[in-house]
């Protein structure tokens, strides 16, 4: 059913469709409205057999989350940058122990200073977490990556993050269209967990386990991502044949058969890239052999995939909106990775952090230039360098440390520039 | 009055087991068909008073519940001493997340269980002093404002014995501990700081809260069993001497627990919603010296000066428990 | 469940971590001898009797005393009682009331007719016990048992020795000795009354092969005091004898007993009962140092005898008026002992009776050869055998502590000698556990519990009649007394091992059974050895 909703709605509804069993909720901007949502669903009634809690912390959230996960209930919570760094040590724990949970991130950047508009620093920084984390384009995408990840999750015994960008989609109103409670159900069978706390089945969870096994229970978590490679793409395909659309999988490509310049991104600045794409490649200033790849799935990062989208391109850049501070880009050595090997030109544009807008016109221009390698390595995309200029010059002045910080990134910019 | 005192039976209900009681006044430890929640061959030190408090605390819930308990189990001793991969000791669903989290990831199991209606089965967590006091605290409190239906269980040995005996805001006063070391002006750990949780858990108003010593088991188990016929958040915070951290000796475990009552260093009390039901009175009363000299990890009060101003201030601080609980008269209040 | 790799364990299998291998020290169940046990000369399993009293199984207790004591009824009542005075529970509030509970369990025997189980098949040997007191019945009682013929040879009317011609009724009621004795006739024991043994080697012709003596000490010690006619001197042994007869001894009003052992005392209160305005004991020592027991002496003291301590008897009716005595004050030197003043003084007196203790009549013995007597006491050795082969002896002639528990003692000991002597063998005495002192105890576990106290009859009654002087405890109060038991040394099953072992490593066998220690895992931490409220755990280095 289509209807004109905010994209948190449309995310709470989605989820409410999946039957969760358990709903932790914290607030934090932008994710608020998802669980506000849900808790008002299972309040008024419309949404049963759920327990929603209000916990004291995100700490809290994960935890309950994974006690209810791990007791076999199907459970589900949100959140976003600062919160979601509050409960990395659960985050970790409910990967490390296999429990099936799914999370919305609602992308938002990470203090100090504190911020409240999204970038990926937040998701990003739990790359390693064991968690799968997928990547919404459109709040269409969001809510059926939603309904893929609970099937997903629980099918390997593994969490997910499904991130969505705060505010551009969180808090858009967009059309999106609805399924019915019959096509979630005909999708997505009932939880039935791996393992589970049953006095009539006893098992202890949760073991310490020294070096004689530690290496192997962490391969079997890395060999259980790599299943989701071959698993993602069926469950987009199954998804397909019950909803009637494209949705997930592990990458998207638009416009890149003949393309000599691969733009890669993830989340909601798609968007804005294959508008400028489209512009480039036609109008009057067209011709432009330029293509998109999108990221959906992050982790497990389909490093095969990506390399067979930019296996015809002689140059690619990562527009990412997240910063590995002291290295450059996060996505684009996932992706340098994938490519080892192939002699592309590679280029980091790191755009859009803390919410900063990232505009048709900017990015016609730093596309231009890459074509024609005339980009840094690293390429902060509307910086203003007048700014920046002037406190280094200022902190030179007045700080000793002034030089090392300059010198640090002049050497980010040195360093990066490679090719691969 | 926490259970029934019996009539004269030789050793009462003092023993763990008497034979002269009818069977269904015995305990659930002197039962041969008690559950064992907790299995030989656990890698406790000689003498744990933990893993003794676990097994009784646990035992007494699994009878009260049918063999219907789920445990959540917070990082330390009991955790590390339990359930080293390839083996572990419980007998019981049981599952081990974090250090500071027990008593979420216990909401959480209480919720799953609610939520498919399988009330019959209750969720117990339980964690060491640090786990609870300090690291585990706001989730704690958390649960406790919820009134979840959970009972939590603090084993309480004063101090993060898994680390190698360092001070939590339960070690007590001048106790030596490897950050409180019996060094300087004031050695050990200093007076005027750490918290009584049982009574932070009275001020939420849960259900019930109660405290217990693993040297009046039957008081422990009447205590669990009280609190597995209520519904909501619990608490029972349960004195464990620890040999390796007391500096005591491996037999003296249940001695040492008893002198802490028995001196009114340890109140044992019980309360519902607030309010404080009754206390276990004590005994023979004794000077907390008896108490004190037999642990290490006070041996700096007793060198050839004995240092008796810092004894008369921990004495003075069992003098006010056993005011304010009035530990000397038995029963329900 | 399909269970992860490594963190998801299955329940228990801890039980393959064998932590005994941990251990430096092993503990052991041991049976720690009760000092009350120690301290009995009859040898009871005090401890073991009172565990089934304890459960209110009286029966099983009477059967389990009786096994080292036929006579409950009469011990409950004439015994001293030295294993009270040894009870651990005394360190705790005050010692466990054994007495009363025996006398319970031996009233309750009489009360239901309960009987002894049958002995061991007949042996088809035959042994003479001279003597029907205590030594003898016991001897006897314990041959019996054993399937040997037991038969009693008794010189007086009437079987029991002094428990019926020295021990006065109100302390002994005879309806009790009558039950206890006939319950051992009815169990095989034979006796032979008013036959008295002058030759015992003669003696064992009838068939014998064996032979024990308890003949006792009734020879009165006599004191050379002057006397005329106004003032009779009597012994006391006559004068109890005299009561089991047709008619009562005279004594006149004013009775003085010279001496200060049980024998004086009972004699006052015996002469007061008769009548007597005045019974006054005299005696050369102070009150510490009278051989008669404190609590003896205070009961007679309630009943109105008077006491003079440190005095002499110089003469007696050698007077004018005749009706009285001579006494003369005495002092203790240095080392204690009573040396004359020169102070004299008269007390009015129609008799006086001599209490100064009994030597034994060892004529029957004259021609026995290889006897040594020592001291008017017969020699014996550990197994009671005289110098004579196949010869025993026991009771107040062999020894020099004159009690019936010690005579029923000897009786049981001997039996066991000639056993093994008929069979050819030496009595050798089982080696003694270790004592079950109160250190090795945790008396905290135990429920406080003060001393019943046993009814006393009311003082003119006790001035005026034989009734007995002391009552018996009812059911609630015995199995309230015998619960104050510690059961010292022996386990008593309450379960702290069991449940205080961290490590699950004791094994409950069930009711009766005990325990048993699971090596594979007892780490060896000794907490139940500390917690093992009556010390029946010891704790052991383990071997390598
Ligand atoms: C007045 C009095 C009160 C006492 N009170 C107590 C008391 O309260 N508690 C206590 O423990 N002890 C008491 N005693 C001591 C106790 O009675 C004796 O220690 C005990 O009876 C000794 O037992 P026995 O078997 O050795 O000798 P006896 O009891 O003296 O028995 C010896 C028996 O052998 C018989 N006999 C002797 N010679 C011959 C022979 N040639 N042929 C055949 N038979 C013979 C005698 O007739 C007698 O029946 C008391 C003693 C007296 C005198
Ligand atoms: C977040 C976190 N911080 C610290 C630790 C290290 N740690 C593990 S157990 C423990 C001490 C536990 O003390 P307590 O809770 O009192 O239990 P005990 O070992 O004394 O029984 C500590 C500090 C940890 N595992 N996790
Ligand atoms: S350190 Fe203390 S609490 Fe930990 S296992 Fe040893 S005795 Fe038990
Ligand atoms: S307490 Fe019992 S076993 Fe111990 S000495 Fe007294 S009577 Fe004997
Ligand atoms: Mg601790």
């Amino acid at each position: 059913m289509l209807k004109q909703m905010e994209g948190s709605r449309a995310v709470a509804e989605a989820v409410a469709l999946c039957r969760p069993e358990v709903i932790c909720a914290y607030p934090i901007s932008p994710q608020t409205h998802i669980v506000e949502a849900l808790g008002e669903m299972v309040k008024d009634g419309s949404l049963t057999n759920s327990e929603f809690i209000n916990v004291e912390s995100e700490f809290a959230a994960m935890s309950v989350a994974i006690g209810a996960s791990a007791a076999g209930a199907r459970s589900y919570t949100a959140t976003a940058s600062q919160g979601l760094l509050y409960m990395v040590e659960a985050v970790y724990n409910a990967s490390g122990l296999g429990l099936p949970i799914v999370m919305t991130v609602a992308n938002r950047a990470i203090g100090a200073p504190i911020n409240i508009w999204n970038d990926h620093s937040d998701a990003l920084s739990q790359r390693d977490s064991g968690w799968l984390q997928l990547f919404a384009e459109t709040n269409q995408e969001a809510l059926d990556l939603h309904i893929q990840a609970f099937r997903l999750a629980e099918e390997l015994s593994l969490p997910i993050m499904v991130c969505m960008d705060g505010f551009i989609l969180t808090h858009a109103y967009e059309r999106v269209d609805m399924p019915t409670q019959e096509q979630v159900d005909a999708y997505l069978p009932p939880y039935s967990p791996r393992q589970v706390l049953d006095p009539a089945e006893p098992v202890s969870i949760g073991a310490m386990v020294g070096p004689e096994a530690f290496m192997e229970v962490r391969y079997l978590a890395h060999a259980k991502q790599m299943e989701a490679l071959t698993l993602i793409p069926a469950y987009a395909a199954e998804f397909k044949a019950v909803f009637g659309r494209d949705s997930g999988g592990l990458l998207h490509t638009y416009s890149t058969e003949d393309a000599e310049t691969i733009i890669i991104a993830m989340g909601s600045v798609l968007g804005t890239i294959k508008d400028v794409i489209d512009e480039m490649r036609q109008g009057d200033n067209g011709g432009h052999k330029i293509g998109v790849l999108g990221i959906t799935c992050f982790r497990p990062f389909p490093l095969a995939g990506v390399a067979a989208a930019l296996q015809h391109c002689k140059r690619f850049v990562v527009l990412e909106k997240s910063l590995a501070i002291g290295i450059g880009g996060i996505v684009a050595t996932n992706v340098r990775m994938a490519v080892t090997g192939m002699g592309l030109k590679g280029y980091t544009v790191i755009a859009g952090l803390g919410g900063r807008a990232i505009t048709k016109k900017s990015l016609h221009a730093v596309f231009r230039k890459a074509e024609m390698d005339n980009i840094d390595p690293v390429t902060f995309l509307d910086l203003d360098w007048k700014v920046v200029n002037n406190q280094l010059e200022r902190e030179k002045a007045h700080r000793k440390s002034g030089p090392v910080a300059e010198a640090l990134l002049r050497d980010v910019g040195v360093v990066a520039a490679r090719n691969y | 009055m926490s259970f029934q005192p019996v009539k004269f039976y030789q050793t009462g209900t003092f023993t763990v087991g008497n034979r002269l009681l009818p069977p269904e006044e015995r305990s659930v430890q002197s039962s041969d068909k008690r559950f064992n929640s907790i299995n030989s061959g656990h890698r406790a030190c000689q003498g744990c008073g933990e893993a003794l408090g676990a097994r009784y605390a646990i035992d007494a819930a699994m009878e009260a519940t049918n063999g219907q308990v789920i445990a959540a189990n917070a990082t330390g001793c009991l955790e590390v001493f339990s359930t080293p991969y390839p083996e572990t000791s419980w007998q019981i669903p049981w599952i081990h997340s974090l250090f500071g989290n027990t008593a979420a990831v216990a909401t959480g199991i209480a919720a799953a269980l609610k939520v498919k209606g399988q009330t019959q089965t209750r969720v117990v967590a339980q964690g060491g002093d640090g786990g609870t006091t300090d690291i585990g605290f706001g989730c704690l409190s958390g649960m406790f404002e919820r009134n979840d239906d959970v009972l939590y269980i603090c084993y309480d040995n004063g101090g993060y014995m898994n680390t190698g005996v360092q001070r939590s805001s339960a070690t007590p006063s001048a106790a030596r501990t490897s950050t409180t070391p019996a060094v300087g002006s004031a050695p050990g750990n200093v007076f005027g700081q750490g918290k009584f949780l049982p009574a932070i858990a009275l001020a939420h108003d849960i259900p019930y809260v109660a405290t217990a010593t693993v040297a009046d088991l039957r008081d422990l188990e009447a205590k669990v069993r009280r609190a597995m016929e209520i519904r909501g958040a619990r608490y029972i915070h349960i004195l464990v001497p620890c040999p390796l951290g007391w500096g005591t000796a491996a037999h003296d475990t249940i001695r040492m627990a008893r002198l802490a009552k028995e001196t009114g260093t340890f109140p044992v009390f019980e309360a519902e919603y607030g309010e404080i039901k009754s206390v276990l009175a004590i005994r023979h009363p004794l000077p907390v010296e008896d108490y004190l000299k037999p642990q290490k990890r006070y041996a700096h009060l007793f060198g050839k000066q004995p240092k008796v101003d810092v004894i008369a201030h921990l004495q003075a601080q069992a003098d006010r428990n056993i005011k304010r609980y009035g530990l000397l008269e038995q029963g329900t209040r | 469940m399909d269970k992860p790799f490594a963190i998801t364990l299955d329940p228990g299998s801890s039980l393959a971590n064998l932590t005994g291998s941990w251990r430096t020290l092993r503990p052991e169940y041991v049976d720690r001898l009760p000092p009350c046990n120690a301290a009995c000369p009859a040898g009871e399993n005090i401890q073991g009797w009172l565990f089934h009293a304890e459960s209110g199984n009286y029966e099983k207790a009477w059967r389990s005393l009786v096994e080292n004591n036929p006579m409950p009824a009469i011990m409950g009542r004439v015994c001293y009682h030295p294993c009270e005075g040894a009870c651990n529970r005394e360190q705790v509030d005050s010692a466990v009331g054994i007495n009363s509970v025996e006398r319970f369990l031996g009233d309750e025997a009489n009360k239901h007719g309960w009987q002894f189980a049958p002995a061991a098949p007949p042996t088809g040997r035959r042994v003479l016990v001279v003597g029907s007191g205590p030594a003898g019945l016991s001897a006897a009682y314990h041959l019996t048992r054993m399937g040997h013929q037991a038969v009693i040879y008794e010189a007086g009317p009437l079987a029991g020795g002094m428990l019926r011609f020295g021990i006065p009724k109100y302390r002994l009621p005879r309806e009790v000795l009558d039950a206890e004795i006939k319950r051992l006739t009815d169990f095989g024991v034979e006796i032979q009354l008013q036959t008295k043994v002058t030759n015992v080697l003669e003696a064992m012709k009838d068939g014998f092969d064996a032979v024990f003596l308890g003949v006792g000490a009734h020879i009165a010690k006599r004191a050379y005091i002057p006397a005329g006619d106004a003032c009779k001197v009597l012994d006391a042994v006559a004068v109890l004898r005299d009561m089991e007869g047709e008619s009562a001894p005279l004594l006149g009003r004013k009775v003085v007993v010279y001496g200060g052992g049980n024998t004086a005392l009972d004699v006052a209160r015996t002469a007061k009962r008769l009548g007597a305005e005045e019974a006054i004991i005299v005696y050369r020592r102070t009150r510490e140092k009278m051989p008669a027991h404190h609590f003896e002496v205070e009961e007679a003291l309630q009943e109105g005898i008077s006491i003079k301590w440190l005095t002499t008897i110089k003469e007696a009716g050698m007077s004018e008026d005749g009706g009285d005595i001579m006494v003369e004050k005495m002092a203790l030197d240095d080392k204690g002992f009573p040396q004359p003043t020169g102070e004299f003084e008269r007390i009015e007196a129609n008799s006086v009776v001599l209490a100064l203790g009994q030597d034994a009549d060892l004529s029957l013995l004259d021609n026995v050869p290889g006897l040594v007597v020592n001291k008017g006491m017969i020699e014996i050795d550990a197994g009671m055998m005289t110098g004579h082969p196949g010869v025993f002896a026991g009771g107040d002639m062999a020894g020099n502590e004159r009690t019936v528990t010690v005579a029923v003692g000897h009786g049981k000991l001997a039996a066991r000698a000639i056993d093994s002597w008929l069979r050819g063998e030496t009595w050798v005495p089982p080696p003694r556990h270790e004592l079950a002192t109160f250190e090795r105890m945790n008396p905290w576990y135990y429920s406080d519990a003060p001393k019943t106290m046993r009814p006393v009859l009311d003082i003119i009654r006790r001035q005026s009649t034989f009734d007995e002087v002391l009552g018996g405890l009812d059911e609630t109060n015995a199995l309230f007394e015998a619960r104050r038991c510690m059961s010292c040394g022996n386990c008593f099953e309450c379960d702290n091992c069991y449940g205080v072992c961290p490590d699950n490593a004791v094994i409950k066998l069930g009711p009766g059974k005990r325990f048993k220690f699971n090596l594979d895992y007892c780490k060896g931490c000794g907490i139940c050895a500390t917690e093992c409220p009556c010390g029946a755990i010891k704790m052991v280095p383990e071997g390598n």
